[in-house]
């Protein structure tokens, strides 16, 4: 049950930039010829979240330390972050016409060169960990700001997770926040059948963690859960994320071949068309309001 | 000062510890990672002193370096120290992307480095780390000869505004340098008098400088004249210096404690083609076999890392010998 008490016109702006950044991502990647449709699809929603409700980051307290962190441990979903990044001031939005081309700091990966991105990530595996000390080091320096990363579900089998995972709960960092973009797919096919990772909740609890589980596709609800954080004092924050790869569109959704592939010219125009009708929807409840 | 005149000091992994004390006694931010390697690596008195310095991760070398990345990143000056065969191998991912790419200044410490423990077999030996660590960009490399050398390194690791590797062993070394000595990471330093002319020069780095410097009383004795050059950073590679021991010398020795792919000898060899010398060089370190068992001093016996070998090795080269 949605217990928040922000308003309706409130999600309203929340899901007009969902569909911002949608097309915006799927321009990019249409543009560049390259880039994670579906990965991008699945966490927008999360990041959008994030970026524009949760967490204590702009373009101007980037440079200081006392400030919320993110990293994007499943950094192929690049193309979302750099929307909600340009969305959020950090860079023009003219920069993303570079996306991918020849000698744009735009790379298919987020690297520091960007405003507004904090670790270099794209090797899966490696987000947790490096969110694990940028934690340490608040709670060190008796800071109270937030880390929070968002990793893919095929991601998990890498086992460095796992043992950012001891010491997340070890040194009781309810500081960090891990969310899992749980969109059920990876570049083979299901996860489950790639590499089963299920009983994800009682994993996760078994290595320490508070967990919860949310449609990480809707965006009252997720609001309405991180402004639970921390969920149990002590813990480390653990959200599964229950996403659809490829969210939005609907011949892209759920579907593993989408992980990597490049709307075509017709595919591209179709696209645009059903997020623009979801727009117009919108618009339409806005006006009814 | 021959090799038996020579003081011996501490493990350079000794001086490393307690170098770290000072430091770390009168800056916070100075921090240290182990991976259950606080005994080996000679830091239970730091754990003791200063335990909200020390951060243990367990044995976990990936999670080790990802998590060290992750202080440096919100300021901390970060010692990651873990065996170095483990370290650059397991955590190689982690040292490329998470600290070298993404330029976070973690002190990336490999300790029992090469073949200190030379008994305990080539899982526990590090001969390549000098090989996967030039392959990656934008991290410095230094491998100290002495107590004097560790020392120093230290202390410049802690303001350097780049990644660094730096590996120690872990027995007794002679103190081949004056505690004055300049030392400048990436500038190596000359052992033996400035001349015209050498006969041989001998380039090695870290504990393989001491033999390589008892060898050039070895060639003395019999009249001939080294320039013995301790190259203690791999990168930044000192060229220059390189350039003047090798110019000035009728043949060159390369040695070190790592393969002979793909360290010291190769570099120095890549630089000096490219360069257009045409030199009489030789390669020593550990032959591209599985390594012989046996402990550190023996080991670098087999393999003609001593003070004898080494100068059996310039002499054949001086009389155009097959080495």
């Amino acid at each position: 049950m949605i217990t928040t008490t922000h308003s309706t016109s409130y999600f309203r702006e929340l899901q007009a930039k969902s569909l911002l950044y949608r097309m915006t991502l799927l321009k990019l990647i249409h543009a560049a010829k390259a880039g994670h449709t579906g990965g991008s699809l699945s966490c927008v929603d999360l990041l959008n979240v994030l970026y524009n409700h949760v967490m204590d980051i702009t373009p101007e307290n980037f440079s200081q330390r006392n400030r919320d962190h993110y990293v994007h441990s499943k950094g192929h979903a690049v193309e979302a972050l750099y929307a909600v990044l340009a969305d959020k001031g950090f860079f023009p939005w003219s920069d993303l016409e570079t996306v991918g081309k020849y000698g744009s700091h735009f790379a298919g990966h987020p690297t520091r060169d960007i405003p507004g991105i904090e670790q270099n990530t794209g090797a899966l595996g490696h987000g947790l960990a490096l969110t694990v000390g940028m934690a340490l080091a608040a709670k060190k320096d008796g800071l109270d700001h937030r880390m929070f990363t968002i990793m893919g579900d095929g991601e998990l089998a890498e086992g460095s997770v796992w043992e950012a995972s001891i010491s997340a709960a070890h040194y009781k960092l309810d500081n960090l926040v891990a969310i899992i973009d749980r969109n059920t797919l990876q570049i083979s096919g299901r996860t489950e059948d790639v590499m089963a990772l299920e009983p994800l909740e009682d994993k996760f609890k078994a290595f320490g963690y508070a967990v919860r589980h949310v449609d990480g596709n809707d965006i009252a609800a997720l609001v309405d859960l991180f402004d639970q954080l921390p969920f149990e004092p002590g813990k480390p924050n653990l959200v599964l994320a229950h996403t659809t790869k490829g969210k939005g569109v609907s011949f892209i959704e759920d579907k593993a071949p989408w992980h990597h592939k490049v709307p075509s010219e017709t595919e591209y125009e179709i696209a645009l068309r059903e997020l623009g009708l979801a727009e117009k929807d919108l618009e339409a409840v806005d006006g009814l309001e | 000062m021959d090799s038996n005149s020579t003081p011996m000091g501490l493990a350079n992994l000794d001086i490393f510890a307690s170098t770290l004390m000072e430091l770390a006694a009168n800056d916070r931010d100075i921090l240290v990672t182990t991976s259950d390697s606080r005994g080996s690596g000679k830091l239970v008195p730091f754990a003791d002193k200063f335990p909200d310095q020390l951060v243990e991760i367990g044995i976990a070398e990936q999670n080790l370096v990802g998590i060290s990345a992750g202080l440096a990143s919100m300021g901390k000056k970060v010692f990651a120290v873990s065996p170095a065969c483990f370290l650059t191998a397991r955590a190689l991912e982690q040292i490329k992307n998470d600290v070298a790419y993404s330029d976070h200044p973690v002190k990336v410490i490999g300790i029992s480095a090469g073949v200190s423990y030379g008994s305990l077999g080539t899982t526990h030996h590090s001969l390549h780390d000098f090989a996967v660590l030039q392959a990656i960009n934008n991290i410095d490399i230094i491998a100290p000869a002495d107590n004097v050398e560790t020392a120093l390194a230290v202390r410049a690791a802690v303001h350097h505004p780049r990644p660094v590797y730096i590996r120690f062993g872990k027995k007794a070394m002679p103190i081949l340098h004056d505690p004055q000595v300049h030392f400048e990471i990436g500038k190596a330093i000359q052992m033996t008098p400035v001349q015209d002319e050498y006969d041989i020069a001998l380039l090695a780095i870290g504990e393989a400088v001491a033999p390589a410097y008892f060898a050039s009383q070895v060639l003395a004795e019999q009249g001939l004249t080294s320039c013995v050059l301790s190259v203690h950073s791999l990168r930044p590679f000192d060229e220059a210096a390189v350039e003047h021991a090798v110019t000035h010398s009728k043949a060159t020795i390369t040695v070190e404690e790592h393969s002979v792919n793909g360290g010291l000898g190769s570099r120095v060899a890549a630089f000096l083609m490219q360069a257009g010398i045409f030199h009489p060089i030789h390669i020593v370190g550990i032959p591209d076999e599985h390594t012989v068992i046996g402990s550190q001093g023996e080991i670098f016996n087999h393999y003609g890392i001593s003070a004898q070998g080494l100068a059996k090795t310039a002499l054949q080269l001086l009389h155009k010998e097959a080495v």
